[in-house]
């Protein structure tokens, strides 16, 4: 069978499989549409909510991050897994006590403000969006890759499943379809780097076959990555960072923003009991950390094993790697997997010596008395995980699992996001501010075409994406760190924040932060239109825009609290919900207004 | 009325502790052990390289579990010795 038609049964029959959940598991309510009817177990929850938040990124570009970063790039493992900790604490019980259906619901209650409910909902649209379109793009990337379908065929199927099992099933069938996916994404990471590991170290557990020894070298893995690293002009990978300020301010705001992202806090409404929601966030978690655990494996061992490819003198003990470095393989005489790649663009050889050889170094730094004359060999960060079955010459059946899994994880956390967006279209714009008479009936066929509708703008994103796609991330986990989550926590932990202080302090903090990565990155992200150029020199205190979301987290807080302090305190009533969100008893199931 | 106030307050003061415990180890093992204190813990040798560089890539993460499921233990008993729960 060729490798296409094993991909084509695999992806095809992951997709079978979205669609008979679909099938199964129609919404017959709204609350079946916005929480899935209140009933789901706290492991399955903690599963699907792992889903929800494993993008295509994660899936995808998280390994290719750790490898090109190293130890710099930690902080995307400590943040991503971080947020569940202070939402477990600080949000997730209260939230699902409280009992409605959305993150806008809170807000505008809690704060007795439409003007509160609707700069949520905003807040929520602009994270949502600009995080859906990766997914579609991402969608699109693995189908055009696998399938051998265009990009833009991928992305209008990927969109087509989706809309098939969120607009029947709503919450209710993207909660099923979700842990259908998880398995599948999990089991198409892990199959790959155990080989590697096993194959590299002897221990088939990635995440202790990083820390053992390199079997060719005899010397741990890591020592010698470094060594290798090194003798090709990079610093080492397991080198510590100078900024150390930004570190920290980058891994906290990635934290904040994970907490804050409303896609993952409505999962946690789909919980029977409040006990639950604490539960399940312990058990999102695990199920994350198969994922996240491995890697950081898949990056170092990928890294080694492409630098021995091109360097096979580098792989086993090395007396000199001046003089093992002299010989880099011939061009001609490339691994297939190299060859496979090339076609798709995504690693590129130029001979720029003239030797015929591959010379993969970094260009910093000169090496010209080694006769090299520039990087010869690009190879996208992207592909490490894509490309792993063949870079270690697994089975074809492994590739159609690594095509299944990769659009898993772009699907289901679109899906997520697509529910977020259209309940808070649905519920909180239509239901409760504007038309609060509708019926069950008439709010179900607002949901359904709010989510067609969110559909088809992320489709028509998916397929032309801004320019400044790379870096909405940004501005994602920006507002939602600091406009959303500051707003949550003070309506649960500060009984006297007021309405006034609530909207002040999540305009400011959504302000200074869009004005910040704004200044760096461009204004509303059009190229070249930057104020001051995006370098560590002009950032104020060594601060990247990247890691600004968590200052924007502060002066959320300090704001809020210097108006609410010299305003009127809120309403008995507000008060009394205030203390009754704080402990478990008397919560019913998650109910409509 | 407010017997229940109170005893809801005292619930509250618990979990409040609770949590910036809990917090304190969650900055601890990840602020702490895996970016600014790396230099101090460089001494010691794991698989390779340093104590430090495995809380940033392993450690914190495998802590960050042990800390919500010990908090939601230890709220599930606070629930009931204070007769709030469900």
């Amino acid at each position: 069978m060729s490798q296409f038609a094993i991909n084509l049964l695999f992806v095809g029959a992951s997709f079978a499989l979205y669609i008979g959940i679909a099938i199964w598991a129609r919404a017959g309510s709204t609350k079946d549409f916005y929480v899935a009817g209140g009933g789901v177990h706290p492991i399955t929850n903690g599963m699907a909510t792992a889903a929800d938040w494993m993008s295509a990124a994660s899936f995808i570009s998280m390994a290719g991050l750790l490898a090109s970063g190293g130890y710099a790039n930690s902080t995307f493992l400590m943040g991503w897994t971080g947020g569940y900790v202070i939402l477990a604490m600080l949000l997730a019980p209260y939230l699902r006590k409280f009992g409605k259906f959305t993150v806008p619901d809170f807000i505008g209650d809690r704060f007795y403000s439409n003007t509160a409910r609707l700069v949520a909902i905003v807040c929520l649209i602009v994270a949502s969006v600009t995080y859906v379109i990766g997914q579609m793009t991402g969608a699109g990337v693995a189908f055009s890759r696998f399938l051998e379908v265009s990009n833009t065929w991928g992305i209008w199927l990927a969109a087509l499943i989706v809309f098939l099992y969120a607009v029947f099933g709503g919450m209710k069938g993207i909660t099923y379809t979700q842990v259908a996916q998880y398995i599948v994404l999990i089991i198409a990471y892990t199959i790959p780097a155990v080989f590697i590991a096993f194959q590299l170290t002897g221990n088939p557990i990635p995440m202790f076959g990083m820390f053992s020894t390199h079997s060719e070298s005899g010397m741990p893995l890591l020592a010698k990555l470094n060594d290798v690293v090194n003798a090709l002009g990079f610093r080492d990978y397991t080198a510590d960072v100078d900024n150390k300020l930004n570190m920290v301010l980058f891994t906290l705001s990635l934290m904040v923003g994970t907490a804050g992202l409303p896609h993952v806090i409505i999962r946690f409404f789909t919980v029977p009991k409040v006990a639950d929601a604490r539960w399940s966030a312990g058990w999102a978690l695990v199920f994350i950390a198969l994922l996240y655990l491995t890697a950081p494996a898949v990056g170092s061992m990928a890294r080694l094993n492409l630098a021995t490819t091109v360097y096979p003198e580098m792989a086993g003990q090395v007396e000199n790697y001046e003089e093992a470095a002299q010989n880099p393989i011939l061009y001609e005489e490339r691994p297939d997997w190299v060859r496979t790649w090339e076609e798709t663009g995504l690693i590129n050889f130029t001979d720029l010596n003239n030797d015929g050889r591959i010379q993969m170094y970094n260009d910093s730094v000169d090496f010209s008395d080694r006769g090299w004359e520039g990087n010869e060999l690009t190879v996208n960060n992207d592909i490490l995980v894509l490309a792993n079955p063949e870079i270690a010459n697994l089975p074809g059946w492994v590739i159609g699992l690594i095509a299944a899994g990769g659009i898993a994880a772009a699907l289901s956390t679109a899906a997520g996001l697509l529910l977020a967006i259209s309940s808070a279209i649905s519920h909180d714009l239509i239901k409760t501010m504007i038309n609060p008479k509708i019926t069950e009936k008439g709010e179900m066929l607002a949901a359904r075409i709010s989510m067609g509708g969110a559909i088809l703008l992320a489709t028509y994103l998916g397929l032309n994406p801004p320019g400044f796609a790379a870096q909405t991330v940004a501005l994602a986990f920006g507002i939602a760190g600091a406009s959303l989550f500051p707003a949550l926590m003070m309506g649960i932990f500060s009984k006297r924040m007021n309405n006034s202080g609530a909207i002040a302090g999540m305009l400011a903090g959504l302000i200074c932060t869009l004005l910040y990565i704004f200044t760096y990155l461009g204004w509303f992200f059009i190229p070249d239109t930057n104020t001051l150029a995006n370098t560590p020199d002009n950032w104020i205190f060594g601060i990247s825009p990247l890691s600004f979301g968590a200052v924007g987290a502060m002066i959320n807080f300090a704001v809020a609290f210097s108006v609410s302090s010299v305003t009127a305190a809120p309403p008995q009533e507000i008060q009394d919900l205030v203390e009754s969100v704080r402990f478990p008893k008397g919560a019913g199931m998650a109910v409509d207004h | 009325m407010a017997d229940d106030k109170s005893n809801a307050a005292e619930y509250w003061k618990a979990n409040v502790r609770l949590i910036a415990g809990c917090l304190a180890v969650w900055a601890f093992v990840s602020y702490g052990c895996a970016i600014l204190f790396r230099p101090l813990l460089a001494g010691i040798p794991v698989g390779g390289t340093d104590l430090g560089f495995w809380f940033a890539q392993q450690g914190s993460i495998l802590t960050f579990i042990g800390i919500i499921f010990f908090y939601a233990w230890k709220m599930n008993r606070l629930d009931r010795k204070f007769g709030l729960e469900e």
